[in-house]
């Protein structure tokens, strides 16, 4: 069934590398769970692009927004946590890969694009969202979570 | 490197799962229970620095106790009949706030939300509180804005041009008549400054309660005849600065009682605009001529001077009718800073600036700078005044251990070299390059407000305030102090002794200005005097 033969070298990489995508989205999660107040308004009124008119209708309405914002809190926390431990692997992928791809939207890096929330760093076209998806798309096309991750119990017992 | 072959489940190709099945699956658990570690525990220092922060400033971090919006008070409910003198722009803002809107602006508001899904003005305004209040008369010298009044008079469904509408006030041809009528318990004055003192004493003695827009007068005599007029009459009297209804106003006086900033020496504030409407030089009414607008009446007390319609619209800009930057501008400033810090009076003040970009044979100064001297507070005051330049700078008042920013939000910043705060500041408690206390007001709740002109005054606080998370209207909140205080005697914040205060230390201002020399404040005569 397995048709992954990576070097240990490659696999510690690959696990590094999910754990820590992993590990950022998860803590982005736990923060605004630990914060009660936050909300997405701000991030999605400030949308610019092609979709701006989208994210700023979410943020309008208030039931809507408070979809977006529970999506957002749980979807970070559960996704992150599932990359780091490996459990529902390609399940998981999707989801970051979705959720990453919104925020892309949300917030391209055109060339006109004036956040009132700038980025920490400077970007053209490709900021750290895309970068970070690519490589969510990259593990998702080299997964580790049935070798080192949770996903190898449920296999297992799958087998059986 | 090694080709080792680590793979996968058919590694432990056994039946069952062995130990190092389950080692492999669970090895990367630990990472998620370090991060959730991680996060507590920054958490928890967090709430540390908080509280020790807290329990420094001993400052109780619970809301602003403001009055909810929806307070209803047993008592007196009959309808409160109101005339209103002056129907131009503030004075049809003021009907507005009243709950008596032009249906134009439903209709403006409401195509605008079309547009503009973030426009939620017409279901705000729709939602503001109904004041049990009629509108019974209306005067104005100009005649388009006579009609104006009486068509927002009738609108006491707040609905658009097709609405119903209810029964129009009536209309005086002069303010006299209108505080003589029986069926008028309370006026609106909205009309040029220099009409101020005489309506509010001919309505004072008329028995009619009366709100005023800012300034109170022209000079310290009218002053004080208006303070005699209010008191012995025993009318409730509210000036028109609505910033005494601004949350973080409040919250900043709750700063200064708890002496969080230390000795403050230095109080800064300012007033920047970059506009022609910003310099007054308001637009003029196409349909305005001589035989529609009463400009004898207009001018009263005023110096004679032939029909003037750029005079009559734009008369902020002549000593005649107005002072200028002190009245319009300085003293929504000084009741900021009188609302927080209780100064009074000054003892003196020094001016100086002059018309240095609108030369549009104006006679008031564009630029101004007043230093004001507090003996008894040992503080200066400084106000300094542009317009032409609109870079915002918020008050700020400057204290041993700290500073405060004030704004429609409030921060306050420690000083590096305070006395108090040493300790706090080198054990990491209190912060040094981020503000130590913040509040912004409607925190949570949600809002967008669209046009670049309203977002100028929403930053100052002069457009909405919050109430428990709602915004609102500050106009409508002051007016509604005013007519609790009628209906129910409750004090309203702006009366006939800060009302006062706000006159004579704008009035030293533009004396000052005026003959180019400090000035001081005579406590015992009542009365500006030179050096």
């Amino acid at each position: 069934m397995n048709k992954f033969n990576y070097t240990r070298s490659q696999l510690i990489l690959l696990v590094a590398l999910r754990v820590a995508i992993g590990w950022h989205l998860m803590y982005e999660g736990v923060v605004k769970i630990f914060q009660p107040t936050w909300s997405s308004y701000g991030y999605l009124m400030d949308s610019k692009g092609w979709f701006s008119g989208l994210f700023q209708s979410m943020a309008a309405n208030p039931a809507v927004l408070n979809v977006v914002d529970f999506l957002n809190v749980w979807g970070l926390t559960l996704i992150g946590f599932a990359m780091i431990t490996g459990l529902f692997s390609r399940l998981a992928k999707i989801g970051a890969m979705v959720m990453l791809l919104f925020y892309f939207i949300a917030h391209p890096p055109l060339m006109m694009a004036d956040y009132i929330f700038p980025g920490e760093g400077s970007y053209l076209w490709v900021n750290k969202n895309l970068v970070e998806l690519l490589a969510v798309a990259v593990l998702f096309v080299f997964p580790t979570g049935h070798i080192i991750g949770i996903d190898r119990l449920i296999n297992n017992f799958r087998k059986k | 490197m090694e080709e080792n072959n680590l793979n996968t489940d058919n590694n432990d190709n056994k039946k069952g799962i062995g130990r190092r099945d389950v080692l492999k699956s669970l090895a990367t658990l630990p990472v998620a229970g370090a991060l959730l570690y991680g996060a507590f525990r920054k958490k928890q220092l967090e709430h540390y620095k908080h509280s020790e922060l807290l329990k420094t400033l001993s400052l109780d971090s619970g809301p602003v106790e403001a009055p909810s919006i929806t307070e209803k008070r047993n008592g007196d409910t009959s309808t409160l009949r109101v005339g209103i003198i002056g129907t131009g722009g503030r004075g049809l803002y003021l009907m507005r706030s009243l709950g008596f809107i032009q249906p134009k602006w439903i209709d403006e508001w409401t195509e605008s939300a079309k547009l503009n899904k973030q426009d939620n003005r017409v279901e705000i305004y729709r939602q503001m509180e109904d004041l049990n209040v009629a509108i019974t008369g209306i005067c104005d010298v100009f005649s388009v804005h006579r009609d104006a009044g009486l068509e927002a008079s009738t609108n006491i469904y707040r609905t658009g041009t097709n609405g119903k509408r209810g029964e129009p006030a009536k209309v005086y041809k002069s303010y006299k008549e209108l505080i003589a009528a029986d069926d008028i318990d309370a006026v609106v004055i909205a009309t040029p400054d220099h009409w101020h003192a005489q309506m509010i004493i001919d309505a004072a003695k008329a028995g009619k309660h009366i709100y005023a827009e800012k300034p109170l007068s022209l000079t310290v005599e009218e002053t004080y005849a208006i303070e005699r007029a209010v008191k012995e009459n025993n009318v409730v009297f509210q000036l028109g600065h609505q910033n005494r209804q601004i949350e973080s106003h409040l919250k900043a006086r709750e700063v200064i009682k708890k002496n969080i900033l230390g000795k403050i020496t230095l109080v800064e504030t300012f007033t920047n605009r970059n506009s022609p409407w910003g310099a007054w030089v308001y637009d003029i009414h196409p349909e305005a001529t001589p035989g529609n607008i009463d400009w004898k009446q207009f001018l009263g007390s005023a110096p004679d001077h032939p029909f003037s319609a750029e005079r009559f619209f734009r008369w902020r800009c002549w000593w005649d009718y107005s002072t200028g930057l002190t009245g319009d501008l300085f003293t929504h400033e000084y009741d900021v800073i009188n609302q927080v810090l209780d100064v009074g009076i000054p003892d003196s003040a020094a001016a100086s600036g002059g018309v240095y970009y609108w030369k549009d044979g104006r006679e008031v100064p564009d630029v101004l700078h007043v230093s004001y001297e507090f003996q008894k507070l040992q503080m200066n005051l400084l106000y300094s005044a542009t317009l032409a330049n609109s870079q915002h700078r918020k008050k700020t008042f400057f204290g041993h251990d700290a500073y405060m920013e004030l704004d429609n939000d409030l921060m306050v910043y420690a000083d590096r070299d305070s006395t108090r705060f040493k300790t706090a500041i080198e054990d990491g408690v209190i912060p040094t390059h981020s503000p130590m206390i913040t509040h912004v007001p409607g925190r949570g709740s949600i809002d967008a407000i669209s046009s670049p002109t309203e977002q100028y005054f929403a930053q100052r606080g002069l457009l909405y305030t919050y109430r428990g998370g709602q915004q609102v209207d500050t106009a409508h909140l002051h007016i509604k102090e005013w007519i609790n205080g009628i209906r129910h005697g409750s004090p309203v914040s702006c009366g006939i002794k800060e009302s006062v205060d706000e006159a004579i230390t704008a009035h030293l201002g533009t004396v000052s200005y005026r003959n180019q020399k400090k000035v001081f404040w005579d406590r015992d005569k009542k009365e500006i005097v030179f050096g």
